[in-house]
C-alpha cells in the first residue's frame, strides 16, 4: 500500500510516497538521498542508523517510514550548522572514528544521550535513582552501549563524550 | 515482507474495531518487535492498526474506584517510565527493570505495552527454516535439545522451552500490577499475572488476550506504606544483552522480621515467574542468607534442568539472595 507522508529531513522539508513495508532508515538512504545514518545490522542490534527524531535520538531501521509521517528528523550531517556541531569537533579531536562507518550513528546517540542525562535521566549503572546524573566512565559506556563500533575505537569516543559532556 | 496495509486509528475504540473486523490484523506501536518480526517473516499481517499516536502516553496518580494507583499509560515510552519521579522514588523496581532492558535509543522507541507483549527471543522462533511449535503450530521445538542457555527451568511443557525476554514484566509482576483492556466487549481488569501464560500444548498463545484487545494502561498500586524494591539482571555482556537471569523483588520489614515480600523471577519460564512460595516462606521471618536460600530451593524444587541450563539453579538463588539481603540492608540503613 503506497501513502504520501512529509518528513522534515536536515531542515529541508520532503513529501515521499512511500510503501508502508519502507523503513525510516530505507526511505531516508534510497528515496530522499539522505545517506548519513548507515545501514548496519538493520535489525535495532548495532546503533549505526540512529537518527534524533524529534528531538530524541531513533533507530530507523526498526521504524517504518509511514508510521513517522510529520516527524522531524536530523541526522549527524544535518548537525553541522556553519561549523561543527561540539560532538563532531570532540569525536575529531579524540580521534572517535576509524573506519568511520558508525560514527552518524555515534554522533546523533551521543547528542541525544547528553540531552537525557541534561534532563536527568538515570541509567542502569546510576546508584541513586533520585540523585543527579554524573557522566562518568561508566554512565558514557552504559548510555553510549546501543552503538556498537567494529574498529573498536570506543576510548576515542568515552573522550569525545567527557569532552562534550564538559562543554 | 509481504505487501500489508495501514491504518491509524483515530481512537482506541476505532482500533480494537479495525483488528476485531480484519482476521490476521495487528496493533503497531513502537515497532521495535513488530517491524523486526516483519523483516524475518515471522509475521505476515494483512493490515497494521498504528496505534502509537493514541493519548494513552501518560503517566498519572490516580485516586479512584481501584484505591491509590499510578496509571501508566500504554504508549509512555520505556525511556518516559524510567525517569518518571513518582516511578524512580516509590517503584525504583520498575525503573530499573526498563533501565536494564534494550538501549537508549530502544527505550526511547518502546512502549509500555509493546514491551509487555513483545515475543520471544528464542534462536529458532526467530529463524523460519527451523522448527518451531510457537511460530509455526505442530512444526516441533528446535529448542529440545539444541541451543538452551535462554531455556526455561519451571513451567516449560514438552511442546516449548523457552522464556519471556521482557525486564520490565519482570518488574511489574512483583509490584501486584493490574492490566487495563479495551476489548471488542468493553473495558476489563486483568491481574497482571494473568496476562501471560504458560506453553502447555498452546505455545503459540504468548498470553491470555484476543487479537483484538487493546492495552491501554497498566496500574500500580500505591499503598501508604512505601517498600524496598529492585531488580538484578544477570547477563552475558554488561549491557545491550537479555537477561539469562534476572530478579525483581519489593521488601518491607517489620521488627526485623519479613512483614512483606514479592518477588518476581526472569529469563526461568514462558512468563515472569512469581515466586509465591519463596514468599510465603520468608513471610514472618528474619531475612537471612540461610532463609532466603532455603526459600528459593522450595519454590526451585519443581526446576527441571539440562546441561544447558544446570547454572541457572544456583544463579537464580545467588541473584536472589544478593538482592535480598541488599533491599534489608537499605531498610535496616
Ligand atoms: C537489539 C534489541 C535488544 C533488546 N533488548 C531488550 C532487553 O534486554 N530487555 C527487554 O525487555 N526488551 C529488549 N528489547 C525489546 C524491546 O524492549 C521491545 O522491542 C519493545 O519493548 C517493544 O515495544 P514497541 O512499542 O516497539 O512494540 P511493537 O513492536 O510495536 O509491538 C510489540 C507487540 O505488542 C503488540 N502491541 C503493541 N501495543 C499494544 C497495545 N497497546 N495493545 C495490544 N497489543 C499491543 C503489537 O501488536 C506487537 O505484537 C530489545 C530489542 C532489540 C531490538
Ligand atoms: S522453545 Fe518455543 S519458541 Fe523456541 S523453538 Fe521451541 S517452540 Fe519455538
Ligand atoms: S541498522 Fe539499525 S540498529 Fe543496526
Ligand atoms: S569506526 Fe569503524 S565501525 Fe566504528
Amino acid at each position: 500500500m503506497d501513502t504520501e507522508i512529509s518528513l522534515v529531513v536536515d531542515g529541508t522539508p520532503h513529501a515521499v510516497v512511500v510503501d508502508t513495508r519502507t523503513t525510516l532508515l530505507d526511505a531516508l538512504r534510497e528515496r530522499l538521498g539522505v545517506t548519513s545514518p548507515k545501514k548496519g545490522c538493520d535489525h535495532g542490534q548495532c546503533g549505526t542508523c540512529t537518527v534524533l527524531l524529534d528531538g530524541r535520538r531513533h533507530l530507523t531501521c526498526l521504524s517504518l517510514a509511514v508510521a513517522q509521517d510529520g516527524a522531524e528528523v536530523v541526522t549527524a550531517a544535518g548537525l553541522a550548522d556553519g561549523g561543527l556541531h561540539p560532538v563532531q569537533q570532540s569525536m575529531l579531536e579524540h580521534d572517535g572514528y576509524q573506519c568511520g562507518y558508525c560514527t552518524p550513528g555515534q554522533v546523533c546517540s551521543m547528542v541525544g544521550m547528553l540531552d537525557e542525562a541534561a534532563q536527568g535521566h538515570p541509567s542502569h549503572v546510576t546508584d541513586d535513582l533520585t540523585a543527579d546524573v554524573e557522566l562518568d566512565d561508566a554512565e558514557v559506556r552504559e548510555r553510549m552501549s546501543g552503538n556498537l563500533c567494529r574498529c573498536g575505537a570506543y576510548p576515542g569516543i568515552l573522550a569525545a563524550a567527557r569532552q562534550a559532556a564538559r562543554g | 515482507m509481504r505487501a500489508l496495509d495501514y491504518r491509524r486509528a483515530g481512537s482506541a475504540e476505532e482500533a480494537v474495531e479495525l483488528v476485531a473486523t480484519h482476521p490476521g490484523a495487528r496493533f503497531l506501536a513502537g515497532g521495535s518487535n513488530l517491524v523486526d518480526h516483519l523483516k524475518l517473516g515471522i509475521t505476515a499481517p494483512g493490515l497494521l492498526v498504528d496505534v502509537s499516536r493514541l493519548p494513552l502516553d501518560t503517566v498519572e496518580h490516580l485516586d479512584g474506584d481501584h484505591g491509590s494507583v499510578l496509571r501508566i499509560g500504554a504508549n509512555v515510552r520505556n525511556s518516559d517510565l524510567a525517569a518518571h519521579p513518582v516511578v524512580r522514588s516509590r517503584f525504583p523496581v520498575v525503573a530499573r527493570a526498563t533501565l536494564a532492558g534494550a538501549s537508549g535509543q530502544i527505550r526511547n522507541q518502546a512502549t509500555t505495552a509493546g514491551n509487555l507483549l513483545q515475543r520471544t527471543r528464542c534462536v529458532y522462533f526467530q529463524d523460519v527454516t527451523t522448527p518451531c511449535n510457537k511460530r509455526d503450530p505442530g512444526s516441533g521445538c528446535s529448542a529440545i535439545g539444541g541451543y538452551g542457555r535462554y531455556n526455561a527451568i519451571l513451567g516449560a511443557s514438552d511442546q516449548c522451552v523457552t522464556t519471556h525476554p521482557s525486564d520490565l514484566a519482570v518488574g511489574l509482576a512483583a509490584v501486584d500490577a493490574t492490566v487495563v483492556v479495551l476489548g471488542a466487549e468493553g473495558e476489563r481488569r486483568i491481574p497482571f499475572e494473568d496476562l501471560h501464560r504458560l506453553p502447555g500444548d498452546r505455545p503459540e498463545a504468548d498470553t491470555t488476550l484476543a487479537p483484538s484487545d487493546l492495552v491501554t494502561a497498566v496500574e500500580l498500586p500505591m499503598g501508604p506504606e512505601v517498600e524496598r524494591s529492585t531488580y538484578t539482571k544477570v547477563r552475558d555482556r554488561a549491557s545491550y544483552a537479555f537477561a539469562l537471569v534476572s530478579v525483581a523483588a519489593t521488601l518491607r520489614l517489620k521488627d526485623d522480621r519479613v512483614d512483606r515480600v514479592r518477588i518476581a523471577w526472569g529469563g526461568v519460564a514462558h512468563k515472569p515467574w512469581r515466586a509465591r512460595r519463596a514468599e510465603e516462606a520468608l513471610t514472618g521471618g528474619p531475612l537471612d542468607e540461610q532463609a532466603v536460600r532455603a526459600a528459593v530451593d522450595e519454590e526451585l524444587a519443581a526446576a527441571t534442568t539440562d546441561d544447558e541450563t544446570a547454572f541457572k539453579v544456583a544463579m537464580v538463588r545467588n541473584t536472589t539472595t544478593m538482592t535480598l539481603l541488599g533491599l534489608a540492608g537499605e531498610a535496616a540503613r
